[in-house]
């Protein structure tokens, strides 16, 4: 081997509590390639990154950076060192322009005004070199989700980095933004940079790096040439044991309407457009799976048809129309209608994390008649009770209703909210992102749980990122772009590439496309991508 | 009403704004550093009391003031270990350091000096004395006979103590260091997303430590100018709450310094209107009328909202009217003159801060990063 | 995974904040020249020795138990209340209004009315913040604050002007009329033959103090709307999504806090002064918060902690009396019961989660 590594770790160790979240890590990376690190959520791979960005301190092990031995106590030192870092939720200042979010902390001298000049000459010839065209006096919460990406690199290359990381850079982005990104990182590393990029997605390791290492639980299982591997290997390693892939399913039977909404809109408190005229139908013994980029209104239509958002259209459950008049908080009668709802961010909406178990399972049904002792007070050991049998029934791990919810794993907690929504047998099941820092075991319980529900006949609502968990699980697909609906597909006559278009607001996908066509039409939408979770 | 009664009115809005402009660019530092600053009042009243003492006890007042600035910096930084080292509560810090300040200058003063909780008088160089500028007139007989522009000079211009001419000139200062400086960049974007700040390599504690400091600095100031200038020496709580109209001012000033200074010369004017007229009239029928015409505003606006704008709103506004219909029968005639309680001009700040955050005249909007304490996260 | 035992966050980091408050409390008294063991002595034998000092410290605990429960309630809706003060005052006002101007046949009655009048008021006086704060998401640290110095204007108005019997100059009302003075603990032991808390101040209203204990403890964990806050209070998001209305929880929590408030009225005004003065509260609004924190937002701390605020105030009278430290010491101490249980939390809190996460592991590897 020629040259030193650019990045060489060793044994690297780092424990949060009891939680071993880094075990003995080494791993090297050669100049001038993309290297992937892949995992589930949860796997490790931020917490090694953050210790090479000098956020954490490892517990033990070594740094070599270009083949001397560094230490990185601080994001300083690791800027010094030449590494730049893209983190997932950007670090940016939201009311400051590009340019003064580029020089911060890079500043030349203790006035203003020379570093924003030097700046400026800087960042239009790092555009020219790269192809990163932003405008320097933008204001970052006035430009989209992928502009801001961009000056996060631009924020690393203006600081001369020569390694850049990559925290799920794509999970902000549409596919086509994210076929530019990966252009622009094969353009930087025949530049000679060196690239990370810390994904969960196996395609996306299969398009753009050269070698990959795959982590489980803390520990670095293997360390691949990318050429010579396939995705279900590399499956298999990030989970240790065959997945499918694929949900068994019989084919629907689809009956009556259970949900008909009309010319939906939503207008946020900015005055922004969340949701335009949408109209759609979900029918009992069917999954009707909504597509999309996260922040293109999914989670509004969500929270509308949940009762905690206002909305104008209608809306009909069992063929009755909802009042949507001052309807920002009308969960109780929502659920009294007979629809539940699984929400996108169990840790924010799904559960109070500082409650019981137990309490969390009377959670939104908490006016139930069976859980009241008196008029006035609660029946907090029948609510026991129940709990205890739930946990059981969905094998929650471990089953104690007297532990806070936090104290359980993400798989588990999402358990908890699966089997409160899913007993109260509604009509109409929503559900949001349901396996979202799921691990794999789990997801496939999941799986199976709302396709039973379908199965008994009830109406379901999906809404998810992750198109492979959309296109298994859907009978329906209707993808949305911009809080609108491009079109319904029938999984089993689309592919990922119409999916793809229809994500990017391109409606005619038999034609094909030019990427600036594509670009042009990201950059009139205008939904503000900005707020996603995680 | 003659012009020099409104020179003079000036000159006492311009005393009156100078702790309140000074102890809101300390409280504007902190927060625009993102730490919340309720206890602006106790730094102030523990620099009074010490800058006081020490003026005594030294002679020099520039001693005072420095002693002064010493001990607020003491407590910022009390504030700061609790709430950026120890990420406390902001709040709640602040609340026990106004505490602290106001056990303290009592039951040190009275140790000290056994002057039951107050410092002796100072006089001579203990205190800052007016500076006349040159050309001014310093006689109260010749400023009566000069002519307008003179009397403006005289009495508006001239005739401060240093601390005021300082005061004013921080305006443009803390403007130049936020907006033109590489440690303003960075203070205005660790009060608004830490983590930026953070992951570009920059000490998020050590920044917000200075913001604090300078809080502190500032705060020593404002204290030291009521014992050692605007008066002669400490009395027990003599701050009278400045620290909090300072904070209402920071507020209403929308967190910009050129705007504190606007604001604290109008807190200014309402004090200084407060001591010069002990009965301010107003004929019955106009405060009626406001009255009257606050209510319908309220009722208009509430009618097309919810029902709990309409219990609230039209709750106060019944209150309202019946405070009109209590001085329609409650005069002899609508056109006499009722007096102005002088605890409604003395609560206008307060009540005008209100106004401010409820949004109804320019939404208020605090740093983001505000009252949190930074915890690293990916 | 907890940190550390419960019985540690409720009782050992409350007690060990405390312990450094009095030393640092102790350096103070030793700086200005005293003895600080003869002064606890003489807080000690001045404030519990005694069925006198009992009856004054008590009658201090019955302030603080209002005023912290309070701040306890609200901040279980992550509302920090603090108004107090000004509620308190306006609660003033609405007994004052009852005992003065309407002839009571019966002090029981009058009580009755007393306390309804002033939680009325006092949560009226919240309801501007909470409505500012629900619909408008103003601050409500900030508009209680400034609350606080509208309330003190308009008293000082009413009591000038309004309130003040004709000839007089004191800003305060006339006494309460027979009917409208409550029973002393003293009255009420003297049925029994007993000679307990000799004129001393402490009278029903202690009881009543300890009846809104018992409910606040039923209200925020037994019953629905005490689930509905502490969802609120823990997730804002959460609570939303379970069809639980932000508005109408922080309306509702905050009109009970200043109720809550209010009623301390009945035991400073009616059962002591039995008039309305200007400052009658005299910081006990602010001193719930420090009550609160102390007894983790629990009516049982709150309880606990409003007896050691009691016995601060009556000590520090009597060492005010007795020696030539000021009363203002009590301020003192109680900022830096404030800043230690409130502020400085962490201060305690980190070493000894260490210290319990070192006895773990040992314990772990046997």
């Amino acid at each position: 081997m020629s040259a030193a590594p650019a990045i060489e770790l060793k044994g690297i160790s780092k424990a949060f509590g009891p939680v071993q979240a880094n075990k003995d890590i080494s791993i090297r990376v050669m100049p001038g390639t993309i290297h992937g690190i892949i995992g589930e959520n949860g796997a490790g791979k931020s917490t090694l990154m953050s210790i090479l960005y000098g956020f954490y301190k490892a517990d033990a092990g070594e740094i070599f950076i270009n083949g001397q031995k560094t230490e990185i106590p601080d994001s300083q030192a690791a800027i010094a060192s030449g590494i730049g870092m893209v983190f997932q939720h950007f670090k940016l200042v939201e009311n400051f322009t590009v340019l003064e979010n580029i020089i911060l902390g890079a500043e030349d001298g203790a006035l203003l005004r020379p570093s924003l000049a030097k700046a400026r000459d800087e960042l239009k010839s790092l555009a020219e070199e790269y192809g990163l065209n932003v405008d320097p006096d933008a204001v970052i919460e006035d430009i989209g989700v992928g502009m801001q990406q961009r000056v996060e690199i631009l924020k690393a290359l203006y600081r001369q980095a020569d390694i850049l990381i990559l925290d799920e850079p794509t999970g902000v982005l549409t596919p086509a933004e994210a076929d530019q990104l990966f252009r622009i990182l094969e353009r930087l590393k025949t530049e000679g940079k060196t690239i990370v990029l810390i994904t969960h997605k196996l395609r996306e390791i299969m398009d753009i790096t050269d070698t990959v290492s795959v982590m489980r639980r803390g520990e670095m299982t293997a360390t691949v040439k990318t050429a010579d591997t396939s995705p279900p290997e590399l499956a298999e390693l990030m989970v240790g044991r065959k997945v499918l892939l694929r949900v068994e399913k019989v084919p629907a039977k689809p009956g009556e309407k259970v949900l008909e909404v009309r010319n939906l809109n939503v207008t946020d408190d900015k005055g922004v457009h969340r949701l335009k005229n949408v109209s759609f139908d979900v029918r009992a013994g069917e999954i009707l799976g909504i597509a999309g980029v996260a922040g293109n209104g999914q989670s509004e239509l969500l929270e509308v048809l949940g009762g905690y958002e206002e909305a104008t259209g209608t809306i009909r459950v069992n063929g009755q129309e909802i009042d949507l008049s001052g309807a920002h908080s009308d969960g109780q009668s929502r659920r009294a209608r007979g629809i539940a709802h699984v929400p996108e961010d169990r840790q924010r909406e799904g559960l109070i994390m500082d409650f019981f178990a137990w309490e969390n399972t009377a959670f939104g049904y908490h006016h139930d008649p069976a859980y009241q002792q008196s008029r006035l007070l609660m029946d907090n050991n029948a609510i026991r009770e129940e709990t205890a049998a739930k946990m059981e029934r969905f094998d929650v791990r471990p089953p104690n209703p007297q532990l806070m919810a936090k104290s359980f794993s993400g798989g588990n907690q999402q358990k908890i909210v699966l089997a409160r929504e899913i007993e109260r047998n509604p009509d109409l099941l929503l559900v949001g992102q349901p396996t979202r820092g799921v691990d794999i075991g789990a997801i496939e319980f999941i799986h199976q749980q709302i396709v039973a529900l379908r199965d008994q006949g009830k109406a379901i609502l999906l809404v998810s990122v992750e198109l492979d968990e959309i296109v298994s699980l859907s009978d329906r697909i209707a993808v949305m772009f911009d809080g609108q609906i491009m079109g319904e597909r029938l999984p089993e006559e689309t592919n990922a590439q119409e999916l793809g278009l229809l994500m990017a607001g391109i409606t005619d996908t038999d034609r094909p496309h030019s990427v600036a066509e594509i670009e042009e039409n990201l950059a009139n939408a205008g939904v503000g991508r900005a707020e996603v979770g995680d | 009403m003659e012009f020099l009664t409104i020179i003079q009115i000036g000159d006492s809005t311009i005393r009156l704004a100078i702790p309140l402009l000074l102890a809101c660019l300390a409280g504007l530092f902190s927060e625009r550093a993102g730490i919340f600053d309720i206890g602006l009042e106790g730094k102030m009243l523990a620099a009074a009391f010490l800058a006081a003492a020490i003026s005594f006890v030294s002679g020099s007042a520039w001693i005072g003031l420095l002693a002064g600035i010493t001990i607020s910096i003491l407590l910022s930084i009390i504030h700061g270990l609790a709430s950026i080292t120890f990420r406390g509560n902001q709040l709640i810090s602040g609340v026990a350091i106004n505490f602290l300040a106001a056990g303290l200058t009592v039951v040190v003063a009275q140790s000290w000096f056994s002057q039951g909780s107050r410092t002796p008088q100072l006089s001579g160089s203990a205190r800052f004395e007016p500076i006349v500028l040159p050309g001014a007139l310093s006689r109260m007989r010749e400023i009566m006979e000069a002519s307008p522009m003179a009397q403006l000079y005289s009495e508006l211009i001239s005739g401060h103590t240093i601390i005021v001419y300082i005061g004013f000139l921080a305006v443009p200062l803390s403007w130049w260091i936020l907006y033109r400086t590489r440690f303003g960049l960075r203070l205005r974007a660790v009060g608004e997303n830490p983590a930026a700040v953070d992951t570009a390599g920059i000490s998020v504690v050590r920044l917000r430590f200075a913001a604090v400091a300078i809080a502190g600095i500032l705060c020593g100031i404002a204290g030291a100018y009521l014992s050692t200038a605007l008066q002669a020496g400490f009395t027990k709580d003599m701050t009278a709450n400045r620290g909090f109209i300072a904070l209402a001012a920071l507020i209403f000033a929308k967190w910009r310094p050129w705007y504190a200074m606007g604001t604290c010369l109008l807190f200014g004017f309402f004090f200084a209107i407060d001591n010069r007229f002990q009965n301010i009239q107003m004929p019955a029928l106009w405060f009626v009328i406001i009255c009257v015409a606050l209510a319908a505003g309220m009722l208009f606006y509430a009618i097309r909202r919810t029902r709990l704008d309409m219990v609230v709103l039209g709750g106060f506004a019944v209150v309202l009217l019946a405070v009109a219909v209590a001085v329609v029968f409650g005069t002899e005639s609508l056109s006499a003159g009722i007096k102005l309680p002088t605890q409604l001009t003395q609560s206008l700040p307060y009540i005008l801060t209100v106004v401010v955050l409820a949004g109804f005249v320019g939404k208020a909007i605090p740093p983001r990063a505000g009252g949190e304490a930074y915890v690293k996260e990916r | 995974m907890q940190k550390m035992p419960a019985w540690a966050d409720v009782v050992l980091i409350p007690l060990i904040s405390v312990l450094l408050a009095s030393i640092i409390s102790a350096i103070v008294i030793l700086a200005i020249g005293e003895n600080p063991w003869a002064a606890l002595k003489l807080m000690v034998s001045g404030a519990v020795g005694s069925s006198y000092g009992w009856g004054y410290t008590l009658y201090y605990a019955t302030n603080f138990i209002f005023t912290g429960l309070a701040v306890a309630v609200a901040f279980h809706a992550r509302l920090f209340n603090i108004g107090g003060e000004g509620q308190a005052m306006l609660g003033g006002l609405g007994v004052a209004l009852i005992c003065l101007y309407i002839p009571w046949p019966h002090w029981t009655l009058a009580l009755l009315f007393a306390t309804a009048s002033s939680a009325l008021f006092g949560a009226l006086w919240a309801a501007i913040p909470a409505y500012l704060q629900a619909t408008r998401g103003s601050h409500i640290v900030i508009t209680t604050i400034m609350f606080n110095f509208i309330a003190s204007g308009l008293l000082n108005y009413l009591l000038g002007n309004q309130l003040k019997p004709s000839g007089q100059m004191e800003p305060a009302t006339a006494s309460f009329p027979e009917p409208a003075h409550l029973p002393t603990l003293n009255d009420i032991a003297g049925l029994f033959g007993s000679d307990l808390f000799r004129s001393t101040p402490v009278n029903v209203t202690l009881l009543i103090g300890l009846v809104a204990c018992v409910l606040v403890w039923f209200l925020i964990w037994r019953t629905r709307l005490g689930y509905e806050i502490r969802a609120y209070g823990h997730s804002e998001s959460a609570a939303r999504y379970a069809g639980i209305s932000p508005n109408r929880i922080i309306m509702i929590t905050l009109l009970i806090s200043g109720g809550l408030a209010g009623m301390m009225a009945i035991n400073n005004v009616m059962g002591e002064a039995e008039r309305l003065v200007l400052n009658a509260v005299e910081g006990a609004g602010f001193i719930g918060i420090a009550v609160a924190l102390m007894g983790r937002n629990h009516p049982v701390g709150v309880l606990m902690a409003a007896i050691l605020f009691g016995f601060l105030y009556q000590g520090g009278a009597e060492l005010a009396l007795w020696t030539s430290i000021p009363r203002e010491l009590i301020i003192v101490i109680q900022a830096l019961v404030i800043m230690f249980t409130g502020a400085l939390d962490n201060l305690v809190r980190w070493p000894l989660e260490r210290v319990f996460a070192a006895t773990r592991s040992t314990r772990g590897a046997e």
